[in-house]
């Protein structure tokens, strides 16, 4: 317990210190906030859609979460070689509590991130439906953060290079952020609205979407209880792979 | 009892082998130098003493553990020092230390005595609130000797500790480690392509190339087997004059990656 805590720890300690970091990641989602809430806006409100702001923070928190949550788990490749993770992988610790302490911390991470987008989402004149509704989202976001965290620690535990970050990046994560229905509503009528069905962070954005602005796709409870099993088994293949893991 | 012992030691990677056949014991309370041309399977055979890399065929003994079988009776008998940094940047000094105390269970009281002791004797107790990333090359190698030894390990391994530091700063280092052998009777276990170095420090020897060994014993044995009068004669006669060939590897393409953004 004690090493989980020390390493979830190691890396609050880390970010909070960081502040040009906090505000260089805050950048991206107020920027994607903006530029397409003031450029879509208009149009999504003449199809008779509403708010469009309303609708898009959601998917900007999403897009926040899995951004820093793959980042996080996939810095693994990285952080092996040249970094403080080979000091614990010759620590007398089990592998397995040393992948729980990294996931833990990074989806900590990723969920005070996404806190402080919604926060920040405040100014451009976003409202919760409900605030006693909003503990719950952040929740949302804490489970969701675990299993992109606990995902990209599977895949960067396979990877030897950087390169394949990038292909990770553009062939994984980009179309799981666009197929999510995070940046525009789905259609249970057109081919994407089946393939988002697919994509986990579809269900991200609907729990968030629920909770936030009472609007959504699926039901509540099929959102969360995709998001539990998805978890489970990402953080099972993660720590299995984690556990593999030569230098 | 040797405090190493290595027999019949293989590691292939797809059709290459990095380590042929490796056999050798270390004496407890030796310096012993592990020497070879670069790609000649120094870095691999440490990295399957420290249990990072699983042999493809042989056996590895620390301290009469077998590494294989009993890897974490073995992390807690060996402290290392990377050829790469594992320290981590954000943090200061002290937390650093703090971090390695709790991983390997020294208990609180003890910690915080040692984490002085180990500070002061690398002079670093009055920049221990500093963040690693405020170190020199020099200060940041000195830190992970001292974090490397705060468990009390039996041996220390040290994969090229000297590189890219200054002759002061590797005196002051070899000084230290040199004392550490002498009062403590820790056993140190390194590399380095610094034949002076190795001449002047260790008192046994062994040269590595294309993954077996091919020589081994104290610095005069292997002068008088290869007819030769320094360490480094008798290394060139030993390994051949040709300059290696080493393949690029993907860990050399991000070393090459990290040396640019971090140097100073």
């Amino acid at each position: 317990m004690q090493i989980i805590y020390i390493l979830w720890l190691r890396q609050l300690k880390r970010y909070l210190r960081s502040k040009p970091r906090i505000i260089g990641s805050l950048a991206q989602p107020l920027f994607f906030l903006l530029a397409l809430g003031a450029g879509f806006g208009p149009v999504f409100s003449k199809a008779g859609q509403g708010n469009y702001i309303e609708f898009l923070v959601p998917g900007i928190i999403s897009m926040t979460l899995i951004f820093t949550s793959i980042f996080s788990g996939m810095e693994i490749i990285w952080d092996k070689q040249f970094g403080f993770l080979k000091e614990t992988l010759v620590a007398p610790v089990s592998r397995f509590n040393i992948m729980i302490g990294r996931t833990l911390g990074g989806a900590t991470l990723a969920t005070l991130q996404c806190t402080l987008v919604l926060f920040l989402s405040l100014i451009a004149g976003f409202r919760p439906v409900s605030w006693g509704l909003v503990p719950i989202a952040i929740l949302v976001m804490f489970l969701s953060s675990l299993l992109f965290t606990a995902l990209g620690t599977a895949i960067a535990s396979k990877l030897d290079d950087m390169q394949g970050f990038q292909m990770i990046m553009n062939f994984l994560v980009m179309p799981l952020f666009f197929l999510s229905g995070a940046i525009f509503p789905l259609d249970r009528t057109t081919i994407l609205g089946t393939i988002a069905s697919f994509d986990p962070l579809s269900y991200t954005v609907d729990a968030l979407r629920h909770l936030l602005t009472n609007v959504h796709f699926f039901t509540l409870g099929r959102d969360i209880s995709v998001l539990v099993i998805l978890t489970m088994v990402c953080l099972v293949v993660g720590s299995y792979f984690f556990s593999k893991v030569q230098i | 009892m040797p405090i190493i012992e290595v027999k019949n030691l293989t590691k292939k990677f797809g059709d290459f082998t990095a380590v042929k056949d490796v056999s050798f014991s270390v004496e407890k309370g030796n310096i012993f130098a592990f020497l070879g041309p670069n790609g000649a399977g120094k870095s691999t055979t440490i990295k399957m003493l420290t249990t990072l890399l699983t042999p493809t065929s042989g056996e590895l003994f620390i301290d009469g553990n077998d590494v294989q079988e009993n890897p974490n009776e073995v992390r807690h008998s060996f402290g290392i020092v990377f050829q790469d940094p594992s320290l981590d940047d954000e943090l200061t000094a002290y937390e650093n230390m703090e971090i390695h105390a709790i991983l390997y269970g020294v208990k609180k009281k003890i910690r915080i005595e040692r984490i002085k002791q180990l500070l002061e004797f690398v002079d670093l107790w009055d920049r221990k609130k500093s963040l690693v990333k405020e170190f020199s090359g020099g200060m940041k190698r000195r830190l992970e000797i001292a974090r490397g030894l705060l468990h009390h390990p039996k041996v220390l391994f040290l994969d090229e500790p000297t590189l890219g530091l200054d002759p002061q700063t590797r005196n002051h280092m070899w000084e230290y480690l040199r004392k550490l052998n002498e009062t403590e009777g820790i056993t140190v276990f390194f590399t380095t392509h610094y034949m002076e170095e190795a001449e002047r420090i260790a008192n046994h020897i062994a040269v590595i190339d294309h993954g077996s060994i091919v020589a081994s014993g104290t610095l005069e044995e292997l002068k008088t087997k290869t007819g030769t009068k320094s360490l480094e004669e008798a290394f060139l006669k030993l390994t051949g004059r040709d300059i290696r060939e080493e393949e690029v590897s993907k860990t050399d393409v991000m070393r090459a990656r990290h040396n640019a953004w971090t140097r100073k």
